[in-house]
């Protein structure tokens, strides 16, 4: 794709009305120098987000710069650490991880101290890189903590340890009100977001769709449920199951589930195999284990598929519910986290808290087709006006005006 | 001579405030103290900020004792409170808290929130900004209605009353300068809108119906 046409291209999706009031706002940005840090180029949420949101910003006019913070195995063991931490599990990290941790953003200070020091704005992602405001001390310009992560109920003796190196930015940013700690700066709120352009969310060719059947021993004809998420017990794949076998009852359907590989995570292993063992020989149950750039193979299943479904019983924002919900899917999701955000009781899909729930629901949906289609029509609606990355550019803009002006509600640029 | 009509756009930016109510009578003691602001966003808010078009109830109070204390009769009466009715955000605060302290003498207990669905109180900030466009006549604006942004109708319409004396929207404080007579059948029809139990994009249409009712110069 040309860069200078990005813009333009997603105007083409949502209207050059949304464009133009991007260009508008950020018109008194031009020439602003934004840096943001994060600790990879490549693989997870926080890299595919800057991959659109730089490139986006500087057709804008915005000098956006990406840097990335390096470290040894240590530095990413602490981080990992920190990371379930921030969810909720009891993790002691050992001091020596610890030492570690400060000793790498020391020495990435050095690094990037110049380029920090002199730019207008700067975000910083998650905790890896959180102890650089501390280490540029002659900064001139704003700094805000973008938190990714759901800390609802972090552990709190980690969160304390974390706690010191972010409370002197200027603002923080969280996903939702439910994860935001308390700190004495604002806290702004910014819903993630799907990339409608990126191979998981494109439009794709019906043969391309299509060919997940053949390629997956899939019956077209026989109504597929999916869900795509890792083999993660918060994710509840065997509730699925569960859930299938309720439906299988009554109607003849197939189930998907489809996750990324789990060989560097031994929970993941383990629930994967009590996966495999509720399976059984089921041969209209079908677990995919796909490697994590299966971008397209994703986007190709949830389009192939009839009802999505996000059981979740914990979730952070769920972007796989949003994902689905481009495609014109409704979905039927855990009562929990983002998904509630998402999921709207009886018209994008539904919010259940049992397997029972959810077989009733597909029951409901499959023996309702009109609803079905209504259901995806409004699904596919509410992503395109509120999930996608040109309202999560906007509120990018939007928090740096509102950031110069922290204490006043209405801002007149 | 009449300045022209300055179209003005405006985004949204949510804040977490960190108060939160785990039941209902939480609620009620935050309600007396809480900022302005988080009052004006749980009314107004839902239109700029992402959210379904079709909520079952148009504000964040009613939303939460229906989905978090599933006391459905204490979200009917909340919903029916229409903001636009109270002359500012502090009648509207009293009103408020009228209606849960009714509930709560009712109740035999204090209904509460399961400890993840706790009602949390967020405020925004509002940045707006010119889109240089200026309108000399009235039929200019009746025709530039329908390609205003959301956020443009947002700020004339609903932010205007904060803003303007008389709690008047702009299209009517601008016809109102002509101060010749003729647009009052005009400006008694927008006043007759009411921005609240609809969507942005629906108040947009419906001000551009009434405008193509009414006969203007331009």
């Amino acid at each position: 794709m040309v860069m200078a046409n990005l813009l333009e291209s997603y105007a083409q999706i949502i209207g050059n009305e949304v464009v133009d009031h991007l260009r508008q706002l950020a018109e008194p940005l031009k020439g602003m120098n934004v840096v943001h840090v994060n600790s990879t180029r490549e693989g997870g949420g926080v890299a595919e987000i800057l991959s659109w949101l730089i490139p986006l910003k500087r057709e804008l006019g915005i000098n956006a710069e990406w840097e990335v913070i390096t470290g040894e195995k240590e530095f990413y063991q602490c981080t990992k650490s920190f990371h379930n931490a921030l969810q909720g599990d009891r993790v002691e990290i050992p001091p020596a991880l610890l030492k570690a941790y400060e000793k790498t953003n020391e020495e990435n200070a050095e690094r990037m101290r110049r380029q920090l020091e002199d730019a207008d704005f700067v975000f910083i992602h998650d905790p890896q890189p959180a102890p650089l405001m501390k280490l540029c001390p002659h900064r001139k310009g704003k700094w805000v903590w973008r938190c990714h992560i759901d800390l609802s109920r972090p552990y709190r003796t980690v969160w304390k340890y974390l706690r010191d190196f972010v409370v002197g930015y200027d603002a923080s940013i969280w996903s939702l009100a439910d994860f935001a700690q308390p700190l004495p700066h604002p806290l702004y709120l910014i819903a993630p977001s799907i990339d409608p352009l990126s191979q998981k969310n494109r439009d794709l060719f019906p043969g391309e769709v299509h060919a997940v059947f053949d390629r997956w021993g899939l019956d077209p004809d026989v109504p597929l449920i999916t869900q795509v998420s890792r083999f993660d017990r918060f994710k509840d794949p065997l509730g699925v199951i569960h859930a299938y076998r309720h439906i299988k009852e009554f109607t003849n359907v197939q189930l998907v589930l489809a996750g990324g590989g789990a060989t560097d995570d031994p929970e993941g292993e383990e629930v994967l195999k009590e996966v495999r063992l509720a399976a059984g020989d089921d041969p209209d149950i079908h677990i995919l284990l796909l490697p994590s750039d299966a971008h397209r193979e994703i986007n190709a299943l949830q389009r192939a598929s009839t009802i999505c479904l996000q059981k979740s019983t914990k979730e952070g924002f769920g972007l796989t519910v949003t994902e689905a919900m481009w495609k014109g899917k409704p979905v039927i999701g855990g009562d929990t986290g983002g998904i509630r955000l998402q999921v709207v009781n009886h018209h994008t899909g539904f919010l259940v808290n049992t397997p029972e729930g959810a077989a009733l629901r597909v029951r409901y949906l499959l023996k309702n087709r009109d609803k079905l289609d209504e259901m995806g029509r409004k699904a596919k609606d509410l992503v395109l006006n509120n999930f996608l990355v040109t309202r999560h550019l906007r509120e990018y803009l939007t928090l740096i005006f509102a950031t110069m002006h922290e204490s006043v509600e209405r801002i007149e640029v | 001579m009449v300045d022209p009509f300055a179209v003005k756009d405006c985004a949204l930016i949510s804040i977490a405030t960190g108060k939160e109510a785990q039941n209902l009578r939480e609620l009620s003691d935050r309600l007396e103290t809480i900022h302005s602001g988080c009052i004006y966003y749980h009314f107004w808010g839902g239109m700029l900020r992402p959210s379904f078009d079709e909520p079952e109830y148009q504000n964040d109070f009613a939303a939460w004792a229906w989905r978090s204390l599933h006391d459905s009769r204490l979200a009917e009466r909340l919903a029916i409170i229409d903001p636009n009715y109270y002359k500012d955000i502090e009648e509207l605060r009293r009103e408020l808290m009228d209606v849960i302290e009714e509930r709560l003498a009712e109740s035999e207990f204090v209904p509460w929130a399961r400890s993840g669905q706790r009602f949390k109180f967020i405020r925004s900030q509002i940045v707006v900004f010119d889109t240089g466009i200026r309108i000399e006549h009235p039929g200019e604006l009746r025709d530039r209605i329908p390609k205003m942004s959301l956020g443009s109708i947002f700020y004339h319409f609903i932010d205007a009353r904060r803003r303007t004396k008389d709690g008047k929207n702009d299209f009517v404080q601008w016809f109102l300068s002509f101060n010749r007579g003729i647009y009052d059948d005009l400006i008694k029809r927008i006043n007759s809108i009411d921005p609240y139990f609809t969507t942005l994009s629906a108040l947009r249409n419906e001000l551009h119906a009434v405008f193509e009712m009414c006969p203007m110069e331009g």
